[in-house]
């Protein structure tokens, strides 16, 4: 199985769920908006226009609320949902089309699912929950035993391997989950608000645990979920779904610093900004500096751990260096302290003054350039 | 107005015609297939003598070990296991033995088939599920017929004697297990199935990996529940010569010997108790193992 091929196409997705979702497909198509099919023909719309496209070896969060379709869309890649209309390409072939057949041989070796409420078999132990993937994909029992066990270890489950579902607690069991998954060996992790069950502290833990075994595995994982922070501390990409449509769809600093409309503005108003926004999305880029005695800053920091540097040290600005030492732009505590305003209104205020008083800005740059010393190394 | 108050029927000389009509070819296809019906019961027949033969032949101390120790497989617990023992040695002393172990090797026989045709059914009915309906109603009928309405048919066809008996016994008790196991199944965990489906079953796989585990707490019930309805139906199966308890009870109630009834249905009971509690013990270990499955 290569995995460069684990990337996810959705094309033109469309599901409508009542009696006869073909009859209104096309009225959906020319804008027949959720309510009015509701109201009109009691046909409720799950998705509306989906396009994604997902990278092999990333994390692609969907988010959305309750209702949103976020649920119905993770399980249109696996064809647990019939689409009305659209194709999904993984490995160069539309799973909308396969026979059973084919679906499920697709499903025994390329997807593996973890789920809301785990979905564990309760009358099996912890190892041959781990091990029914595999069990089920014809492997012979010892290789089985072999694979699950190593991944029980992985998940931190040693020891635990006899007992059965229910003696676990919930963090426990989603570690079980978790590892069914895994030993499966499949390129595509479909992840169904995993998390959402399990309490704030062990949700961190797993997150972390799932960037550390992500780093290692490079597997192309979908993960929904309605938490904004769990979608901007895991997505590389992420795409926020309301009412069965896509409403914005980018990278977290995207989505913080540029939210589409108001609803997205809503969601992200409450989020520790200096946690999630990186310092290369606020600084200037580089022009003609040298760096100088300024502080450097590692590109990718967060914004929260540039400010504490840089109120450390006793200069307004610092130098963004890449991993090699080569510089990349500069950032100010002014441009931070603007970027983490939680309010919208008020950051592209920020932002309005800036731009219009770009002479201000630079010699408040130029002053505390001299005060450093640094002035003439800077421009 | 008398119209009002007399229900239009049907011309009696016309309901007469249908009867007669109905009742007579129930006679030819006697007459006419009488014999081959009977030989197609034959093996039935030799089986059933067969079982009754083994239990009350057999050395006594030997079938009261034999239900110990299901007892304890079933269960693994010495006081289901005293129970039984104390209830068949109750048995014994007051003199019922040979009928208990009758109506035991009956009951035994009719449970068992009724299992092995039962499941399978309440299987289909639940893949199948456009035609439940219509089977849910057939049991229905099963269930609430009077069963010497059928049993006319069957003596008509059979003569009296075990095969009709067992027949009956079974018409009677199936229900049971096909709706427990069409419920069993319908109650499994939808995300489990779910699980099962993301990871490639076949619907062989998803039914004996998955389904039938999980709805194995329920069947179990539909099984007590198939028991207690042959044990119920001994005495009616009596009446078309089915040898055991039930006969003592049929011969009690036709003489006014009240003791004789009393005790016989006392060891009526003492047997549906037995069944019912090893089949409860064995169903609740099945529990045991998933835990809060159903929390």
């Amino acid at each position: 199985m290569n995995r460069n091929d684990a990337s996810i196409e959705i094309r033109d997705l469309y599901k409508i769920f009542g009696r006869s979702p073909e009859r209104y497909i096309e009225s959906v198509r020319e804008g027949l908006s959720k309510a009015d099919l509701a109201r009109a023909n009691g046909h409720i719309l799950g998705l509306n226009n989906i396009n994604i496209s997902m990278s092999a070896g990333k994390i692609q969060v969907v988010m959305g609320l309750s209702g949103s379709g976020k649920s119905t869309l993770i399980r249109h890649i696996n064809r647990l949902i019939e689409p009305t209309s659209g194709s999904i390409i993984i490995d160069g072939r539309n799973i909308i089309e396969m026979s059973e057949l084919e679906l499920r041989e697709f499903r025994r070796n390329k997807t593996a699912m973890v789920f809301q409420r785990f979905g564990l078999l309760p009358h099996r132990t912890v190892i041959d929950n781990v091990t029914f993937g595999l069990e089920v994909r014809g492997v012979e029992a010892a290789k089985c035993r072999q694979i699950g066990m190593r991944w029980v270890d992985r998940v931190g489950l040693l020891g635990f391997e006899t007992r059965y579902p229910h003696e676990l607690s919930g963090g426990m069991q989603q570690r079980v989950g978790l590892a069914r998954a895994l030993s499966n060996d499949a390129s595509i992790l479909l992840m169904d608000e995993a998390y959402s069950a399990l309490d704030p502290l062990i949700r961190t833990d797993m997150q972390t645990m799932l960037l550390e075994l992500q780093s290692e595995l490079k597997k192309t994982i979908v993960f929904i979920t309605h938490d904004l922070d769990e979608a901007l501390r895991l997505g590389d990409r992420i795409v926020i779904l309301r009412d069965g449509s896509i409403v914005q769809q980018g990278d977290s600093q995207n989505i913080l610093l540029n939210p589409a409309d108001d609803y997205i503005a809503r969601f992200v108003k409450d989020v520790n900004r200096g946690r999630f926004i990186r310092v290369d999305a606020v600084m200037d880029p580089a022009t003609r500096f040298e760096s100088g005695s300024l502080p450097q800053l590692k590109s990718g920091s967060t914004l929260e751990v540039v400010a504490k540097a840089l109120t450390d040290s006793c200069y307004d600005m610092g130098v963004v260096t890449s991993e090699n030492g080569q510089p990349l732009g500069v950032v100010s505590l002014r441009q931070i302290t603007a970027a983490l305003s939680a309010s919208a209104e008020e950051r592209s205020a920020a932002e309005a003054r800036q731009r219009g008083d770009k002479r201000t800005t630079d010699r408040c740059r130029q002053s505390s350039s001299t005060a450093s010393g640094a002035m003439e190394k800077l421009l | 107005m008398d119209w009002l108050f007399k229900f239009p029927q049907l011309e009696p000389e016309f309901l007469l015609v249908i009867k007669r009509a109905i009742d007579g070819s129930l006679r030819n296809l006697t007459r006419v297939y009488g014999d081959s019906i009977e030989n197609f019961f034959y093996p039935l027949q030799r089986v059933l003598i067969f079982l009754e033969d083994v239990v009350s032949r057999a050395p006594w101390p030997l079938v009261v070990l034999a239900l110990a120790l299901i007892a304890w497989i079933a269960a693994r617990k010495w006081s289901v296991v005293a129970g039984v023992v104390g209830t068949l040695i109750a048995i014994g002393l007051l003199g019922l033995w040979q009928d208990a172990m009758k109506t035991i090797s009956l009951v035994f026989a009719a449970t068992v088939f009724s299992i092995a045709i039962g499941m399978p059914l309440g299987i289909l009915m639940n893949r199948f599920k456009h035609v439940g309906g219509v089977v849910q109603t057939v049991l229905d009928v099963m269930q609430t017929m009077p069963p010497f309405v059928y049993l006319i048919p069957v003596v008509m066809l059979l003569g009296i004697g075990r095969v009709p008996g067992f027949i009956a016994v079974v018409i009677y008790a199936i229900p049971p297990i096909i709706r427990l196991t069409d419920l069993g199944i319908r109650l499994v965990d939808k995300e489990v199935l779910e699980a099962a489906d993301a990871y490639g079953c076949s619907r062989g796989q998803k039914l004996w990996k998955v389904q039938l585990p999980l709805a194995m707490p329920t069947i179990m019930a539909g099984i007590n529940q198939t028991i207690m309805m042959a044990l119920g139906m001994v005495v009616i199966a009596s009446m078309i010569g089915v040898q055991g308890l039930g006969l003592n009870v049929l011969q009690a109630i036709a003489n006014q010997y009240f003791t004789q009834g009393i005790l016989n249905g006392f060891a009526i009971v003492g047997i549906a108790i037995i069944f019912d509690r090893i089949s409860q013990a064995y169903g609740h270990r099945l529990q045991r193992h998933q835990g809060a499955a159903h929390e």
